[in-house]
């Protein structure tokens, strides 16, 4: 037992300490806090506008004036749904290096490609929450806010995409936290990410135990403080009304 | 046409299905300022219809509604100006739940009529002290009863000062106990002098309250008149056989 303690404490500095290693798990932590933090709010972003695109023709299609509003309408749907099968039919590491190599081949700014990709990645599973929480509430809420004398876009901003994002965010947290994980593969497009940081350890000292380990923990942690974060936030919401 | 015609509605008609259901099939009649319009009728005879194609939440088929000498039924009209003008009261209240009853009621006038918050607030407040809920203004829609909830959502729609008032059924959904609050609201309404269309299954009130009251039955206007004609003398055997049935 003793040898294995002191086994553990030699690998520890062995990994951790010596040329100050546990730098490289710091800043790579940094690197996947920053890509997750960007490219949730850039899915976000697009995923309300798409989501808002797609409920909007949904509910709409049948009732609407023909002319080039109705044309215009059906054509973005229509771009919506392209974007949505296509991201969330392909792999995320294909379509970042896809990003990476291809569209932006001229730029080295992997940091931000990181944060692009992952970005637009996120989008689609964020719209088709989104969506679902939009097609959730009662018609009769836009019926109010229409009858007051709001226009669409109004009705939706003041009306119902508060009332969709307190009924979603449980889903959307837990998008977050997949999105947290997913970014782990960075590493492909040369991003020093805290798996990435890891396993440059791991390669400089071959003893894969610790580096991994400790990874992985970071991970778990990250998650738990996370989903306890959004807990709380969730309590307060309901308590707020309902 | 007099001047105080306030809603002109001429052959409206709303068919849903390619015309194989016809929800209205060429209404025609006049809202006159300060009258208390009451639609009663059998379900499924287009009543909500008709109130919903006045403030164009249902787009007619066919016909028009001239609102303020304005034909709103006009693709280039902008409706959300006129809908400003005409509060709107649910049959299911409708209230917005992410707000107290106090956002509820301030939010239209704030964004729409550019008021201050505290014009708002000042307005609100009286409203909902007309209407006995000023100890609950800061309450979320979630904490009242039924007859709270349709009390604020008609005190909401006041707060834009519309020129008419339409009511879809409002006590339909109410507990039988919680229906005389929200009728007496309405009927104060009445006496100072609102234009109100009220489409409702309460006979005493369309008969008490009502200044005209439209039968209407498959999607036509089949009798209108004074209570006291409607009630009493009905002229057809639809609104005969109708009576007999609800009274």
């Amino acid at each position: 037992m003793e040898a294995w303690m002191a086994d553990i404490k030699g690998q520890f500095i062995l990994n951790f300490v010596e040329k100050d290693r546990w730098q490289l798990l710091v800043d790579g932590l940094g690197n996947t806090l920053k890509i997750t933090a960007v490219a949730c709010l850039i899915g976000i972003c697009i995923g309300v506008i798409i989501a808002i695109v797609r409920s909007t023709w949904d509910k709409n299609r049948l009732t609407m004036r023909p002319g080039l509003g109705k044309t215009l309408l059906g054509i973005v749907n229509g771009i919506c749904k392209v974007y949505l099968t296509v991201i969330r039919g392909t792999p995320v590491v294909v379509q970042l290096m896809i990003i990476y190599y291809i569209i932006f081949a001229s730029s080295r700014n992997s940091l931000a490609i990181a944060m692009l990709a992952f970005g637009i990645n996120s989008g689609a599973y964020v719209a088709e929450i989104v969506r679902g929480g939009i097609m959730s509430i009662d018609e009769g809420q836009f019926e109010a806010g229409r009858s007051l004398g709001f226009n669409y876009v109004r009705t939706m901003q003041y009306i119902i995409i508060p009332q969709v994002f307190k009924n979603v965010l449980p889903t959307l947290a837990n998008e977050f936290i997949v999105l947290l994980k997913e970014t782990s593969v960075a590493g492909y497009v040369a991003i020093r990410d805290l798996t990435k940081a890891g396993d440059i350890i791991r390669g400089a000292t071959y003893s894969p135990f610790l580096p991994l380990i400790g990874v992985a923990l970071i991970y778990l942690i990250m998650v738990m403080f996370f989903t306890w974060l959004v807990g709380k936030l969730e309590r307060r919401l309901r308590n707020s009304d309902h | 046409m007099t001047t105080d015609v306030l809603i002109k509605v001429d052959n409206l008609q709303k068919y849903f299905k390619d015309g194989k259901i016809k929800a209205l099939d060429g209404v025609s009649t006049d809202i006159h300022k300060g009258e208390v319009a009451v639609v009663i009728g059998p379900s499924g005879s287009g009543k909500s219809t008709f109130l919903r194609c006045l403030n164009l939440l249902e787009v007619p088929t066919g016909g028009t509604i001239i609102f303020d000498g304005v034909d709103i039924t006009d693709p280039s009209c902008n409706i959300n100006l006129h809908r400003q003008k005409m509060g709107m009261v649910f049959q299911h209240f409708n209230l917005f739940p992410h707000m107290t009853l106090l956002g509820n009621m301030t939010l239209a006038p704030m964004k729409l009529l550019g008021k201050s918050k505290d014009e708002a607030e000042t307005k609100a407040m009286d409203l909902l002290a007309r209407v006995g809920l000023a100890d609950r203004a800061d309450a979320y829609p979630s904490q009242l009863s039924g007859g709270q909830k349709q009390r604020v959502a008609i005190v909401r729609a006041l707060c834009m000062e519309p020129e008419v008032m339409l009511f879809d059924e409002p006590t339909s959904a109410l507990d039988p106990e919680m229906v005389g609050e929200v009728l007496d609201v309405m009927k104060e309404l009445a006496h100072e002098g609102m234009t109100m269309v009220v489409v409702t299954h309460e006979m005493g009130f369309a008969r008490e309250v009502g200044n005209r009251v439209l039968f209407m039955a498959d999607g036509k206007l089949v009798e209108e008149g004074a209570p006291k004609d409607i009630f009493e003398r009905p002229q057809s055997e639809r609104l005969r056989d109708f009576l007999s049935k609800v009274l």
